[in-house]
């Protein structure tokens, strides 16, 4: 059967023996809409790192879209990356070329297709984020908010097939928290998002994933994780 | 989430470590001129060169072995002076058959070349053992008494102090080129792009780096300023260097004299 | 064939000392005119400056880009740096970051910094400067003049440092000049091309974004003898380093003459008198004492850190 993405028994540790991630199993199946919860140092970034194969299997299983990221070839671990959309919580981390348009063509360009089909990308993209106008625009001279629907359509350029998201709602005024949260209601992908915005998970995401210290240790459907007032503190979490 | 940017300093309590970094800035780069001093084929001299490194790095407690396979870095660069093995003239060694050339090594340039190499790595040795054995502020203080100017040491101040903040941004940068660097299994696609967008793209990192870092040096600035920076660089005057490291300072500034002595007379 | 070290950065060793240390005063004054003309230029607050964008040339340099057969173009960054911050700036932010890899990371020597500082920070600013101004003049201001004068300013920089890095070694004996230069001079015409790519990035990120940084508006022109002292050391590396390898025995006719060779020029195996050291009547037996005392030396310090141990260990038991 073949789940968006299905981690077994994931544990990292990174250079300097801090371990990240201490045995994590969770598998999305295609189209499930799921938020990943949990404080600072959880380790939802590190697993998110993992999902496009930023960071290596150390120990454990991750398989992505089908492929083993454990022990694949260069070939299938670019596969995976384009088919895992990452959207890092840092736009400016993303937003690297001089304009808008040349950074959401990144992912296409580097995929080699024909110059056609990348402006026909890239303005298909723009549309979907709302930010039509702004292809000829400057990365460097928009709001946080217009940086993180742009960040979010340097992925979709690329057509993936599964959505993730570092604290997409991170850092942005009411009016832009809510402009992003329409936006991700209507994006069709599968899509698991880490956040510490819990209105929004219970707006957006059937199910919820808890970390805490480097463990799931709670997954389940929204509403009642977030009824459980005991596990929100006990895991250094708020009711909303 | 950080890359730890690995800083070499490895806490301990051996005397190396204890060692008043201002002796150890001095001693280190006596050691290094030293040995830079010791003429071509001084054999003796850089045994016995050999033999303090080794000794600092026992008593520092860092590891011998882990300070000896860091030393070999500058190998590399040795490439750059295999040709004297058969350009300095002198007593034919041996012969080696490159195509349709026949170089001839000299017994000269042999020993100049093992001698470049042996000072190299030496000299990196005392340097891999006082960056792993003293902190980077204490480094900061050594400067300070070896009378480079202030200006300097608080532009090295500040930029390590943000160097692991820099190294992070660019990592996250790497990370999501990286994690947009896919491609679809279809035939007859290419991916990678052409060497010139690559550089452009790399290139177009850099100044997003350059540009956020010219921000945040304007907020740390204000953030200086806020708590009274005026331009000026204070710092409290340096402690006497204690009697016990003084000693220990003269008596290894006189055994590296008496070590370059021996170097002038076996190569006078 | 010879395939000489991608990277400038000297270590110790490799420079005979009197080129070690000459290179150290010329570099120690020209940092010293830097730290006063920039405290001049921008006042109190090049210190976090200098600070923050001395570790964003350091951090700079991680970023890469595949070029071909597994290699990959990275930063370098003094041209970088002179063409935003000046040359002066760049000379001191590239002080900075040379000090740092040689002092912490070992990229580089002690001894050989003023050399490496020399050639990185010093040369390729100044030469980066000349070239990216020229141009920038030349073209009245416009893109092509900026973007061309960047890559060539880079590219230009990277050469010329390399040049001046054969000509250290080759002065020092290290390397014969006939050798060093060609080898450096033309892996870094290759590598320099990186270093143009990944400028003209830059460039036209900053370009877009914060054209003033570029200088266009009223940015504080370096004055003319900067720009001199730039086109003077690219033209007489340009043409020395030929006409040295054209001539290695020249070159080390000068440095014999100045005594830079003269620990090289010995042989101590048939020079040694047998007079040295008393008792010792040939190089072979001091090479054998030596090798006694070493060994000797090393013994006792493990034997006296063994001992001091046992009887911490006893203390505490």
């Amino acid at each position: 059967m073949h789940h968006s993405i299905h981690v077994d028994d994931l544990s990292f540790k990174y250079p300097d023996g801090y371990p990240a991630l201490k045995g994590v199993s969770i598998t999305i199946a295609p189209g499930e809409k799921v938020a990943l919860l949990g404080r600072n140092g959880a380790g939802k970034s590190t697993l998110i790192l993992h999902l496009n194969g930023i960071f290596p299997v150390q120990q454990g299983c991750a398989r992505v879209c089908g492929i083993d990221l454990k022990g694949c070839n260069k070939q299938e671990l670019a596969q995976v990356r384009a088919a895992v959309g990452l959207v890092f919580q840092q736009p400016d981390d993303q937003l690297f070329s001089p304009t808008v348009f040349d950074d959401v063509a990144f992912g296409p360009i580097y995929q080699g297709l024909p110059e056609q089909v990348v402006r026909e990308r890239v303005t298909q993209a723009l549309a979907d984020v709302h930010m039509g106008e702004f292809s000829s625009r400057i990365s460097h001279h928009l709001s946080v908010g217009q940086k993180k629907r742009i960040a979010i359509a340097t992925v979709l350029s690329m057509q993936p097939e599964v959505l993730v998201l570092d604290e997409p709602t991170a850092g942005l005024d009411p009016r832009g928290r809510r402009e992003l949260i329409n936006l991700l209601r209507e994006l069709p992908q599968t899509m698991l998002v880490s956040t510490h915005d819990l209105r929004m998970a219970q707006e957006l995401f059937p199910r919820s994933i808890i970390m805490d210290n480097g463990c799931v240790v709670a997954d389940g459907a929204t509403q009642a994780l977030l009824a459980d007032d005991v596990l929100l503190q006990a895991h250094g979490l708020e009711h909303p | 989430m950080h890359i730890h940017f690995l800083d070499p300093y490895e806490p301990g309590n051996s005397p190396i470590h204890a060692l008043d970094a201002r002796v150890k800035f001095v001693l280190t780069v006596t050691f290094i001129l030293t040995t830079s001093l010791a003429p071509a084929g001084a054999w003796p001299v850089y045994i016995l060169l050999f033999a303090i490194s080794i000794s600092v790095i026992v008593l520092s407690n860092l590891g011998v072995g882990t300070v000896l396979k860091r030393a070999a870095v500058a190998i590399p660069f040795a490439l750059a002076a295999l040709p004297v093995l058969f350009t300095v003239k002198g007593e034919s060694l041996f012969m080696a058959q490159l195509g349709f050339v026949t170089l001839t090594a000299s017994v000269e340039g042999t020993e100049r070349f093992f001698s470049i190499l042996l000072k190299s790595y030496i000299s990196l040795q005392m340097a891999i053992t006082l960056a792993s054995s003293t902190p980077f502020p204490q480094l900061l203080m050594a400067m300070r008494a070896v009378k480079i100017p202030r200006l300097l040491v608080a532009i090295f101040g500040l930029m390590w102090r943000y160097l692991f903040v820099l190294a992070d941004e660019a990592t996250r940068l790497l990370r999501a080129r990286a994690a947009r660097s896919g491609a679809v299994p279809q035939a007859g696609l290419k991916t990678g792009g052409s060497i010139v967008w690559r550089g452009k793209v790399a290139g177009g990192m850099a100044g997003n780096l350059f540009l956020r870092a010219l921000d945040r040096s304007d907020r740390i600035y204000a953030a200086m300023a806020a708590r009274g920076y005026d331009g000026e660089v204070r710092g409290f005057a340096l402690p006497r260097v204690p009697v016990m490291h003084q000693v220990v300072l003269i008596a290894g500034l006189i055994v590296l004299a008496a070590l370059f002595g021996l170097s002038r007379l076996l190569g006078a | 064939m010879l395939a000489s070290p991608a990277q400038l950065h000297i270590p110790d060793g490799f420079l005979s000392t009197p080129v070690a240390i000459l290179f150290w005063i010329l570099s120690a004054i020209v940092i010293a005119i830097a730290l006063r003309r920039v405290n001049a230029d921008l006042g109190e607050r090049h210190v976090p400056m200098m600070g923050v964008l001395a570790a964003c040339i350091f951090a700079g340099q991680m970023l890469n880009f595949a070029v071909a057969g597994g290699t990959s173009g990275h930063l370098l960054g003094a041209a970088l740096a002179a063409i935003l911050l000046g040359p002066w700036a760049a000379v001191l932010v590239m002080t900075s970051v040379l000090g740092v890899q040689a002092l912490i990371f070992q990229d580089g020597g002690l001894l050989a910094l003023g050399a490496n500082i020399f050639n990185m920070g010093i040369i390729g600013a100044f030469v980066g400067h000349f070239a990216y101004t020229t141009l920038r003049r030349l073209s009245g201001n416009r893109a092509w003049g900026i973007f061309a004068g960047g890559f060539i300013g880079a590219w230009l920089a990277v050469v010329i440092s390399a040049l001046a890095c054969a000509l250290q070694l080759a002065l020092s004996g290290t390397s014969p000049a006939n050798i060093a230069v060609p080898a450096m001079g033309g892996v870094h015409v290759l590598i320099g091309i990186g270093e143009g790519l990944i400028t003209v990035g830059a460039l036209a990120f900053i370009y877009v974004a914060r054209r003033d940084l570029l200088g266009i508006g009223e940015g504080k022109p370096a004055g003319k003898a900067v720009w001199v002292a730039g086109l003077v050391i690219a033209l007489a590396l340009a043409i020395m380093s030929p006409l040295a390898s054209a001539h290695p025995d020249g070159l080390e006719w000068v440095a014999e003459q100045a005594g830079f060779l003269h620990q090289a020029a010995s042989a101590p195996y048939s020079i040694i008198p047998d007079y040295v050291m008393p008792g010792v009547s040939n190089e072979a037996l001091a090479t054998i004492i030596a090798g006694i005392v070493g060994v000797v030396i090393v013994a006792a310090v493990v034997g006296a850190l063994a001992l001091s141990r046992r009887n911490a260990q006893g203390k505490t038991q």
